[in-house]
This record gives C-alpha cells, structure tokens and sequence, in this order.
C-alpha cells in the first residue's frame, strides 16, 4: 500500500509532472497492449478450437472459422461412433479423484510422522526423501512396467493410484506447514488426556492440516487428471482408458475427420476452464504460496 | 521417562512406514529393477545378460543422438522466450497500478493446466497446412500467401513444439517470479524511490538481482522438466527426420512399441545423465557468475 502512495506523490511533484505525466501514460498504453496481446495470444488457441469444433470438415478445410457454425452435434456423433469419450471422462474422474485423495491422506500422515515424532533414523529417511524428488519419473518406467505385469497389475487402476502414497514433494509441502501449524502443546495435551496417537492424527492434526492439503489436492488433481504416459502403457483395455490417452486416440482412430477431433478437444479442455474460472484465486494463490515455501 | 519417549518414537515409524514400503515397491525398486534390465536383452519373453552391449549400442545411436538434439533444440525454443516473457510479465504484474491484475494473471495461467496432450492434439489440428487455423489466419492477414507446411520442415516443426510448451508454462514461470518478487522487502523499493531510481532502474539494480535464487529454482525445474517432455511432441509432428522425437518419445518406442525393454531402459538411464550433467552445468555457470 505504501508503494501506491509513494507513486501517486511523485506524479504529484510538480518538478516531474510535466515530463512523466505525458510520458508515463504512453508507457502505461504499452504496458496494456502488451497484457492484452499476450492475454489474446492465450485464449484464441481455446477460442478457434470451440469454433472450430461447430463447423463441418469441408468448412474446416476451407475457410477460417471465426464464428459458430451449427455441426457441432453431428461432429459430437461422428466422433462418439468412434471413442467414447465420456467413459474416458468417468474413468479419468474416478483415478483422479481416488489417487487425489489417497496422496493427500498418506502424505499428511508421513509428514506428520516426520514433524511430531524423533526417532532413529529419522533425519536420514527425510533427507531420502528429498533426495528421491530429484530423480526424474521416467527414469524407472521399464522396471515399473515389467514390475506391474509380473504382479498382474497390468489394466488396472492400481499403479495409477497406490505410487501416490509415496509422493515426495506432497509430503515435503505439508512437513513444512506441519512444523508451525500444529502447535506441540496441542498433541502434548491431547496425550496428557489419554488420547491415542491415531486419534490425536485424525482429529487434532488433520484438520488443522486442511489448507496446505486443500491447495496441494487441487495440484494433484490436475496433474493425475492430465497424466498421460502412465495410463498409456498400463491400461490395455480401451474401455478402462482415462480421458487423455482418449483424446490422443481421436488423433488415430479419425486422422481426417476434424470435427471430431476438435469435439473430443473441447470436451477434454472445456471442464478443465469452467473449473479453473470458478477456482482460479484459490489455484494461483496456492501455487504461489508453494513457490514460497519450496 | 525413556519408555513414553521409545513408544512415542515407535508411532513415528508406524506414520511414515506406508510412504517407505510403497516407495520401496514402486519407486525404489522399478529403478534398480530398470538398472538390471539395462544389462539384458529383455523382450518380455526372454532375457540374457548382455553386459554393457545396450549402452555401447546407444552411443553409436544414430537415432539416440538426433532424439537428443531435438530434445535440446526443443527445450532452447521453449525455455529462452518462456523466461523472457514470464520475468517481464512478472514486473509488470507486479507494480500495483495495474489494474485486472487477477484477470491477466489467470489467463495467463489457463495454457498451464489444461491437459497437454489435448494441446498436443490440439497444436497439430491448428498448424496442420491444409486445414488449420493458423495458415487460414495469416492468409486472411495478408501475411502469407501460400499456406506454410509446417510440419514439412525439421526445423519449423521443432519450433511448433517449442513454441507450444512455451506457450504453456510461460504463465506458470510468471506465477513463481511474482512470487519471488512479493518476498522482496518493500522498504528496499521505497529506499530506491528516495533515491530517486525509476522503476525500469529498480527492477534492473533490484528486482532482477534477488530474484535469481528464484530464476535458478527455474531454469533447474525446467531441465528435469524439458529433457524428459513427451505429451506435446509425441502429438505434434510426425515430421519429417524425427525432428520432434525428443528421448522419451525415443524411450517410449523402444519400450512400447519395438518391446526392446533393455535398450529402452538404457535410454532411459542415459536421459538420468543427461540431466544431471545439464542440471550441474548451470549450477556451476550461475556459482561463477555471482563469484565475480
């Protein structure tokens, strides 16, 4: 605040007025062409593809979409005749949602582990787990993979979900808040009193945990709900496959039809900019809250 | 007093065992497991020790090199603007004037979290040279007269994957430098305005400087990140010269499509490398630049 007010006194000063004033609302014009080309440059790719996605393939061939056309639905038929992009839908809300929750539910716990409890070993496992965020995901995907169909995991969901329990960064984000926002006098207490360990976690420390895991829950979301290599070679059945290897699918199975594919597109991408126009405070000030933290 | 103090440690354990056994099942032991395949012939139905022959094989790689310089080419197209943009935009976004902050900040970080492969997808409908919205843009503009093939040329076709991860992180960079800049203390800009420094000033001689902690964080997230990037260049292209085959997408073939699982994991061992010479070269560049 003292900033603007600082600003707003130095335009008063007579001495700079007559040079900065003049000059400082051309930059400002700059400065907002500059945002509003950029902003532009963000959204048409979103804009050209819903109105592509209205327009019969001839119309796609041939002239630039700009408006809404009215063969939205036939596109939508044409392309469920081919990959039933809704069951990708359900089954990519399904992993999400379960590995969303299952991350968030074990990564509290280890971090709670770490933050409330000293013992042997303690400070070397933790340093393991910073360590291991620094190894790269794809580094174990054969072994993963030949892993998974020894255990007869392949086409499953399992592998999808259960790695989740041992994520890294999850459970480095909540220790840090863990440290300062679940005082130690309050689990002291609740011993003095007889509860349990299992009983202080859940009702003491879980819900003083809820805005660090609220924020990183939406991360996880996203980042399960995009995945994309990992469904790919887990899952065989076409039924069991989650939305983005469906609509990669829609890249094969109709190479020239066009209008399907960019209805499989807008179905795929639409819910995701719904979601985020509704959440989008809490999402960014999340992720800049993590940038601080990490 | 020992006895509730080894109990109370004993619960510490029994917290963070699940994290340890999931993590030695699907983390820990996939990537020693891939090591050991590294060394054989795998194929899903048989498997022999072949000793190094996989590694010695990739260093003679034709195909291993040309995934690993696209992979470069890609990630220098994407990362040079993407840091350009989001410090600028961080500056600007930052100073309160501006009004929409919010808005601006938002759109700018949509690209970030719709799926990539649908921008992959996406990308290759729009550039694609006979039916795409790019070529029908710039001919109604007047820019072009010929519709571009843009996939035709390995060059262009790196730029499209280039630009398009660009196009997707830079709003992300730009959240985390806003960030950085909000942890810089206040009275260090107020200082700066007493002594009569303008704002491009004050961001060259202050903001930039203590923002390179944050700029490092960056550039190293974005090795690991764009050395091993997949979705986007495994939908766009199909260009000529494998020109948008970046080493995973090399990975994926030979693992998923070729089932030559111990060359496959020989890549993949070999990307692990490339990252942490890549990773310690910056490191080392940005330690010799703030000793002198």
């Amino acid at each position: 605040m003292s900033r603007v007010f600082v600003d707003g006194d130095s335009v008063k000063k007579p001495a700079n007025s007559r040079k900065s004033s003049p000059s400082l609302s051309v930059g400002r014009i700059l400065v907002y062409a500059f945002l509003i080309v950029v902003a532009l440059i963000s959204l048409l790719p979103f804009y050209s593809m819903i109105m592509s996605s209205t327009h019969a393939n001839y119309a796609i061939a041939t002239q630039l979409n700009l408006l809404p056309g009215n063969q939205f639905i036939a596109n939508y038929k044409r392309l469920m005749g081919t990959v039933n992009i809704w069951r990708g839908f359900a089954n990519d809300l399904l992993v999400a949602v379960s590995a969303t929750v299952l991350t968030l539910y074990a990564s509290a716990l280890t971090a709670y582990g770490f933050s409330k409890f000293r013992f042997r070993g303690s400070k070397f496992l933790f340093g393991f787990v910073l360590a291991s965020m620094m190894v790269p995901g794809q580094l174990g995907i054969i072994g993963f993979f030949r892993e998974m169909h020894t255990l007869h995991l392949l086409n499953t969901y399992w592998p999808l979900i259960i790695p989740g329990i041992a994520s890294a960064f999850n459970t480095f984000f909540i220790k840090q808040n863990c440290d300062s926002a679940v005082p130690d006098e309050l689990i002291e207490a609740a011993r003095m009193d007889g509860a349990s360990e299992w009983y202080i976690f859940h009702r003491i420390a879980l819900p003083l945990l809820r805005p660090p895991m609220s924020a990183l829950g939406i991360f996880s979301f996203i980042g399960n709900w995009n995945s994309y290599m990992m469904p790919l070679i887990i899952l065989f059945d076409n039924n069991l496959q989650t939305l983005p290897v469906m609509v990669a699918m829609t890249q094969s199975a109709s190479s020239t039809d066009y209008g399907a594919q960019y209805v499989g597109v807008v179905i795929s991408v639409v819910p995701i900019i719904i979601v985020f126009s509704i959440l989008s405070r809490r999402i960014i000030g999340g992720l800049s809250v993590g940038a601080l933290k990490g | 007093m020992a006895s509730p103090m080894e109990k109370k440690s004993r619960y510490g354990l029994v917290f963070v065992a699940p994290y340890f056994i999931v993590f030695a099942i699907f983390g820990l032991y996939p990537i020693l497991y891939s090591l050991y395949i590294s060394f054989t012939n795998s194929n899903g139905f048989t498997s022999n020790f072949i000793g190094l022959q996989n590694y010695t094989r990739l260093l003679h790689d034709k195909f291993f090199y040309q995934s690993l310089w696209s992979t470069v080419v890609i990630w220098i197209i994407s990362i040079v603007p993407q840091l350009i943009i989001a410090l600028v935009l961080a500056l600007i976004l930052n100073e309160k004037f501006i009004k929409g902050r919010h808005f601006f900040r938002a759109v700018f970080y949509l690209p970030n979290i719709v799926t990539p492969v649908t921008i992959g997808v996406l990308a290759d409908l729009m550039f694609d040279w006979q039916t795409g919205f790019v070529n029908k843009l710039l001919m109604a503009l007047h820019i072009i007269k010929q519709p571009v093939y843009w996939f035709g040329h390995p060059f262009l076709a790196q730029l499209i994957v280039g630009g398009v991860i660009c196009w997707q992180y830079f709003g992300y960079n730009m959240l985390i430098f806003i960030a950085g800049l909000q942890s810089i203390d206040s009275e260090l800009y107020e200082a700066a305005e007493i002594d009569g420094a303008g704002k491009f000033q004050t961001a060259i001689r202050i903001s930039l400087p203590l923002l390179k902690p944050v700029m490092m964080f960056t550039i190293i997230t974005s090795i690991i990140g764009g050395i091993q990037i997949f979705d986007i260049p495994m939908m766009v292209g199909n260009a000529v010269g494998n020109a948008t085959q970046t080493l995973i997408v090399y990975l994926y073939k030979a693992g998923f499509v070729n089932f030559d699982y111990g060359y496959a994991a020989a890549i993949a061992y070999a990307t692990f490398v490339i990252i942490i010479i890549l990773t310690l070269i910056s490191l080392k560049v940005s330690n010799r630049k703030s000793a002198s």
